[in-house]
């Protein structure tokens, strides 16, 4: 474990190096990958692998490079599934990094439903992948949770395939 | 209050309470208006018993003026409900003219109207009319305006209120104001328009969403939710000025201000400490105080007409139901008890009746509860029914909806009769709120 926070360190000192020297717009196309959510399909032009695990690299958005940013809930559901507790985890690594490191956790809601009832259920869900922060030693000055109910869907559409994209919650670097 | 016309040649100002709210118009004016923006239809759906037949023959100069009179009035009083409009198309009288009682009787026509709008020297227009009870061969009285082009339909809505009082008893609504909001392509606008829906003038807008917007009781002030800080916040917003104050803003999420009556303070949802949970706080501000203490969701918030009582959602039974707690908060009674979910709850400023959003097998209906029976009724056929709020005589429920695969807002009566729908808009339109009667 020590040897690996030690590369990772130094994967993050070259990210930032990198930062400098090449064009916003390569990081702008990197973060626009990330934040389909889940796989890291940027990919690295070194081929270097495990970017994933060491969450060292800085996204274009504040955020660490290659780790998923949205979570995705079930219908009427406010638990983090076990499917997204790899990135929980890298998210949660990231940003205990750096105790100047701020996040905001936004919860989201699919249509259906009143406009503040679901603001409400989408603050259970920003307060729920805050909460999976918190036990994994993020200190809750670091995070916020707040909700935007329905108003800001990811997918359009009054169907199950738009709405299972709509029930999640965003962690936001910005 | 008898058969004697006012001078229609005295100033707006010395003749009839409308100033206050003319230079508020006149303020709002200079924010941007988007043309035919909103035209309410009135859509019968259903058949009054007790609407009293009137005749409402256009105005004499009416064809050449900027704003048909007698149209205004004849769809203000049939949303009401409250009337049946009788055909007198054919007509030619003003408010000078004796019409011939046992002709109107005959028509079956228990009340006429009759009226005149003239353009004056110096470019505004003197408005006159005259009520008349058929049945009795009775004058009920007239009044005069005389008034610039942009108060014309608010003429209009001041003589239906003139005749709505006359005729039922109570105090008409057609001179007050909704707000709601529209989503056009990526631009939220919260507007002000007259209680038809008509003169929507343009209060904020904004990138970001807008939502539960909330008018104080004295009508100058809309509480919202904006999104502009990337997450919920409550302000408020003076309407004539377009002064803005930042009233809630804490950690974690702010919404659903509501107002308490004597305008002093709002209760709202704050999420500051985790859940979401009800708070009252000043309306300048400051502090908030916590009114609920539940382990689920507690948002909603909407006071009585006499401020004692808050109602509100909350999931603590497990399914989102309303309940009601004590304005300085304390232990909460349960209000709905069918079905499984009940949202939105608006209380009747008479106190009779709550208007709350039911689900019922997926659909999301308007219903109308009487207090003190506990009997509910679904008033709509529609379902995407939301936020409902009482018009200031209790009467009428402006809520919106979906038809046709596209938000609308709808008036109804108490008992789902008769339906108006705000037609015309141009994006999509949700989250009225109807505003008190305006005070002058």
């Amino acid at each position: 474990m020590i040897t690996f926070k030690r590369v990772s360190i130094a994967l993050s000192v070259a990210a930032l190096m990198a930062g400098c020297s090449s064009g916003v717009k390569l990081d702008e196309n990197a973060n626009a990958g990330n934040n389909n959510g889940g796989a890291n399909t940027s990919g690295s032009a070194s081929g270097v692998a495990g970017v994933d695990l060491t969450g060292g690299q800085i996204a274009a958005d504040g955020g660490p490079k290659g780790v998923g940013r949205v979570v995705y809930f079930d219908f009427d559901s406010f638990v983090v599934k076990s499917e997204a507790q790899g990135l929980v985890d890298a998210n949660a690594r990231f940003i205990k990094a750096d105790a100047a490191r701020k996040v905001t956790i936004e919860g989201h809601t699919d249509e259906r439903g009143g406009r503040e009832y679901n603001l409400a259920l989408g603050q259970k869900r920003a307060e729920a992948v805050r909460r999976s922060l918190n036990l994994l030693g993020v200190s809750d000055s670091q995070v916020e949770a707040v909700s935007f109910g329905e108003e800001k869907p990811a997918a359009a559409g009054s169907n199950e395939a738009a709405y299972s994209q709509n029930r999640r919650a965003e962690i936001s670097y910005r | 209050m008898n058969t004697e016309h006012q001078s229609p040649l005295h100033s707006l100002q010395a003749l009839t309470p409308l100033a206050s709210r003319r230079s508020l118009l006149a303020a709002l004016a200079a924010s941007p208006v988007l043309p035919a923006l909103a035209q309410f239809r009135v859509e019968v759906t259903g058949v009054g018993l007790t609407q009293l037949p009137i005749a409402l023959p256009s105005f004499r100069g009416e064809e050449g003026a900027p704003q048909k009179i007698s149209q205004i009035v004849r769809a203000d009083l049939e949303r009401s409900g409250q009337f049946r409009n009788v055909d007198a198309s054919s007509e030619r009288l003003d408010e000078t003219s004796r019409p011939d009682m046992a002709q109107w009787r005959q028509r079956a026509a228990d009340a006429l109207v009759t009226g005149s709008i003239t353009r004056m020297a110096d470019g505004r227009f003197d408005v006159r009319f005259r009520l008349w009870d058929v049945v009795k061969g009775q004058d009920l009285g007239g009044q005069g305006f005389a008034v610039t082009q942009a108060d014309l339909r608010l003429v209009a809505h001041r003589i239906s209120d003139f005749i709505y009082e006359k005729l039922t008893g109570e105090r008409g609504i057609f001179s007050t104001r909704i707000a709601y909001v529209t989503k056009a392509a990526k631009r939220y606008v919260l507007w002000v328009a007259d209680a038809d829906g008509e003169n929507a003038q343009s209060a904020l807008s904004s990138t970001e969403p807008i939502i539960s917007p909330a008018w104080s009781p004295n009508g100058s002030e809309l509480a919202y939710v904006s999104f502009e800080a990337r997450k919920p916040v409550v302000y408020v917003h003076e309407v004539a000025s377009g002064r803005r104050r930042l009233v809630a803003n804490f950690r974690g999420s702010n919404s659903a201000p509501a107002w308490s009556p004597d305008g002093a303070s709002l209760a709202v949802t704050l999420t500051r400490d985790g859940l979401s949970q009800l708070y009252r706080i000043s309306s300048q501000g400051g502090q908030p105080t916590r009114l609920t203490q539940s382990n689920g969701i507690d948002t909603e918030p909407a006071f009585s007409a006499d401020g004692k009582t808050i109602y509100f959602v909350s999931d603590r039974g497990g399914s989102p139901q309303i309940y009601k707690v004590g304005a300085g908060g304390g232990a909460a009674q349960r209000v709905t008890f069918t079905g499984n979910y009940n949202i939105s709850p608006a209380v009747s400023p008479d106190g009779r009746w709550l208007a709350y959003i039911s689900r019922v097998g997926g659909a999301f209906k308007l219903y109308v509860m009487d207090l003190d029976g506990g009997t509910a009724t679904a008033v709509t056929d529609t379902s995407d029914d939301e936020s409902p709020s009482f018009a200031p005589n209790s009467r009428l429920i402006v809520y919106a909806t979906k038809q046709g695969g596209r938000e609308a807002l709808m008036t109804t009566t108490l008992d789902g009769k008769i339906k108006a729908r705000l037609a015309g808009q141009g994006g999509e339109i949700r989250e009225p709120d109807w505003g008190p009667y305006q005070k002058y």
